[in-house]
């Protein structure tokens, strides 16, 4: 591979690293939100009063590009209310009363895999969703002519600070992974099998090796640790040499990325037929008193998962789902743990608070530490001045707002929020313009 | 209900670095130079420091004021730009050019020009400059107590005689404060380099240049050596070209900018009116930046080729 991309070192803080993930008690209640995947809400199936099981579906998915709910607790549906979702969606999320027995739904059973068609097919109906974060629906990366699939990457990398659920996947469930990419490589025909590995994780890469000794399709890829290896652009170049033009998906360039624990996931989908409905997730960061790895039923509580992990140590001033670089903070402990929760973290208030933001003293640091080679300083001025062309430049469709300009900025400027903002402007920008090239 | 939960955009880390610790390491990495100032030159050297150092915050702690800016003097961008001027002064100057050099660097060249981050040239090289030709005073150099010479080095050089080099080295013989001791401005510059606050393309390719260049014309390297040890080339290249404002971001840029104002230096130094031309050489260079910043883009990752 021609170099390494930038990127910049980031305090790991992985606490809970290698410790057994405990399940938690079954919650009173869980709130199963329709939007928590990429694509369009799920639909809901069941109406007030109706008894679930664990296991039995909930929300059917609606369109293409959707994916399937299911209920990850046993008991009867209490309410379907409208939900503010964390990226300013309303949706309706479905609430169940738990009976307290977990009784497994009947119907479930493995399901018959002989070709593609059915594989994809049956990782549609586990709702198996993109779980390293962005929760776009797996069974769609699948969905392709194995021709064009020259390599599938599986992305163990977990490159953000405190989280840990990957690495536990990777450790813990080997097996669950073989078993997904067996079937992968009977069914699609694929030939070369990818795991990234960031090169602090010694288990994981040891457990993963043997996973590659015993599969000849399987290398292992150690990846250097420094942030953002997970980023798919990233991973894909530091795996392969390839570069995913702007614009462009892993697939154009023969490539499919899947999450270590999505894989995980279909494993165990394809041997139980037990759709997802829980998530080991990591819980931590300096609010909270006792870190840990927890397997949570997919709707449950924050503030339950915290309580949990022994509760807070002081009132939280930050509460996150995801990581420190890329998650996305909370209004409210009430929000439930989704299916591509993979963290989530509490901060105390001297850490909720940013530094105060000064004036660009021109350093280039952000310039210098980003991946992608975009030019921060350049967006925002390209921004401010709502030059489109200039953003585009800038590389506003580049940008995967990994963070690493804002973390590194010493005068504490909000770059990923300008990135984003201009990104928006950008797209209003080539929509205006469209519109006029129309009405011509 | 109202959320006690902050709400922000990501990422919610950030380093340790701020402006203010940037600023302090920068000052820290001068203090060779300085303690190597105040040793050959005594007194009146600490004088000097002070002086510049006081008029800068001064100056744009009531520039603040007055406009009803935020205040910044806590940042100690000001501090950095009146020590950086003050090494780069004579002793012996009188204290009141010193003041005047100080404000016009502060309040003219970077507060009237939106403050940190906004000059387009390097404050502290240009209140040099204005003062050099404003008080013509400024050639007169000082010299260290025991130093065997009456003229700096670059007009020894320039006259064909070859001071010595260890004694070059180390700084004793005439210039500006801090511009004598190469020794110690290493020092400071590798601590800078540790440190992360500059990289390593624009002194290398500034001082390489110079020597390469030198050379060549000069054929010997013993002179060449004193010629790249002599005058303010390596408080130039280690110090003040290398401000983040006024210099490139990337390093195809940083070396452009290096062998820029290495060649010109030494056109000024050989064939100009001046002995020493790393003032104008940076100043020169700082005024192109922004041409060298347009034509040294990093790649952008997947983008259009362009
Ligand atoms: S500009 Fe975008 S891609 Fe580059 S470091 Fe910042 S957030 Fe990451
Ligand atoms: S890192 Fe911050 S201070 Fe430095 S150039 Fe970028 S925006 Fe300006």
């Amino acid at each position: 591979m021609a170099f390494s991309l930038h990127g910049v070192h980031l305090p790991h803080r992985k606490n809970t690293a290698d410790t057994a993930a405990v399940a938690m008690e079954t919650p009173k209640t869980v709130t199963l939100p329709m939007g928590m995947h990429i694509g369009a809400p799920a639909v809901p199936v069941v109406k007030v009063g109706d008894h679930v099981d664990v296991g039995t579906l909930v929300a059917e998915q609606n369109g293409a590009i959707s994916s399937p709910v299911y209920a990850s607790v046993s008991g009867t549906v209490k309410a379907i209310v409208e939900q503010l979702q964390v990226n300013g969606r309303k949706l309706p999320a479905v609430v169940i009363e738990s009976d307290g027995a977990n009784t497994p739904d009947p119907a479930i059973a493995p399901p018959t895999v002989t070709n593609q068609e059915e594989l994809v097919e049956a990782i549609r109906k586990s709702g198996i969703v993109g779980l390293g974060g962005a929760g776009f629906p797996t069974y769609v990366k699948f969905k392709v002519d194995p021709a064009k699939v020259e390599a599938l990457i599986i992305n163990g990398a977990e490159c953000e600070p405190y989280i840990t659920s990957d690495s536990l996947t990777m450790t813990q469930r080997a097996d669950e992974m073989a078993d997904a990419l067996r079937a992968l490589e009977t069914h699609l025909g694929i030939k070369k099998v990818i795991i990234g590995i960031e090169n602090n994780k010694k288990s994981a890469i040891a457990k993963m090796k043997e996973l590659a000794n015993a599969d000849p399709c399987v290398q292992v890829v150690t990846l250097p640790a420094v942030y953002p290896q997970g980023g798919e652009k990233v991973l894909v170049y530091h795996t392969t040499g390839k570069v995913i033009p702007a614009g462009k998906l892993p697939l154009d360039v023969g490539c499919i990325v899947v999450n270590c624990t999505t894989l995980a996931c279909i494993g165990q989908y394809l041997k139980t037929g037990m759709p997802l409905v829980d998530k080991c997730i990591t819980v931590d960061g300096s609010a909270v008193k006792e870190p840990k790895n927890v397997i949570v039923p997919i709707g449950t509580a924050m503030e339950e998962v915290f309580a949990f992990c022994g509760g807070f140590k002081e009132e939280p001033g930050k509460v996150l789902y995801g990581g420190p670089m890329m998650g996305v903070a909370v209004a409210d402990l009430s929000a439930p743990v989704l299916k591509n929760t993979n963290a989530i973290l509490a901060f105390d208030q001297k850490d909720a608070v940013a530094g105060k933001e000064t004036a660009c003293i021109r350093c280039g640091a952000c310039y210098n530490h980003c991946p992608f080679g975009i030019n921060p300083v350049a967006l925002e001025k390209a921004y401010r001045e709502g030059d489109a062309e200039a953003m585009e430049k800038a590389g506003a469709d580049v940008c995967m707002e990994c963070g690493c300009c804002a973390f590194i900025c010493p005068a504490n400027r909000p770059l990923v929020q300008n990135n984003k903002l201009a990104k928006v402007a950008l797209r209003d920008a080539r929509a205006a313009a469209k519109e006029k090239e129309d009405q011509k | 209900m109202e959320s006690k939960l902050h709400i922000s955009v990501s990422p919610h880390i950030r380093s340790k670095r701020n402006t203010r610790n940037i600023m302090l390491d920068v000052i820290l990495s001068l203090l060779p130079a300085t303690a190597a100032g105040i040793v050959l030159f005594g007194g009146s050297a600490v004088a000097v420091v002070v002086t510049c150092i006081a008029a800068a915050v001064l100056s744009e702690g009531f520039f603040n004021l007055i406009i009803k800016k935020e205040q910044t003097v806590n940042d100690l961008s000001a501090v950095v730009t009146g020590l950086l001027l003050a090494l780069n002064l004579p002793a012996n100057i009188p204290l009141w050019q010193a003041v005047i050099g100080s404000v016009f660097a502060i309040v003219i060249v970077k507060c009237f020009f939106g403050g940190i981050g906004c000059n387009v040239v390097n404050p502290a090289i240009t209140g040099r400059v204005f003062m050099l030709i404003a008080f013509g005073s400024m050639a007169q150099a000082a010299f260290p107590v025991d130093s065997a010479s009456a003229a700096t080095p670059l007009v020894e050089l320039s006259q064909g005689n070859v001071p010595d080099l260890l004694e070059l080295f180390l700084g004793k013989n005439g210039g500006a404060i801090g511009e004598t001791s190469v020794l110690a401005l290493l020092i400071g510059g590798i601590y800078l380099l540790a440190r992360g606050v500059i990289s390593w393309h624009l002194p290398v390719a500034y001082i390489g240049t110079v020597f390469l260049f030198t050379l060549a014309v000069q054929g010997d390297l013993t002179v060449t050596l004193a010629y790249i040890f002599s005058g303010g080339l390596f408080i130039g290249a280690i110090f003040m070209a290398t401000d983040y404002v006024t210099s490139p971001s990337t390093p195809a840029g940083k070396l452009i900018f290096g062998i820029g104002a290495g060649v010109i230096t030494v056109l000024i130094r050989l064939w100009g009116n001046y002995p020493e031309g790393v003032s104008f050489a940076i100043l020169l260079m700082n005024i192109l930046n922004p041409f060298i910043e347009k034509w040294t883009p990093r790649k952008l990752f997947g983008g259009k080729k362009a």
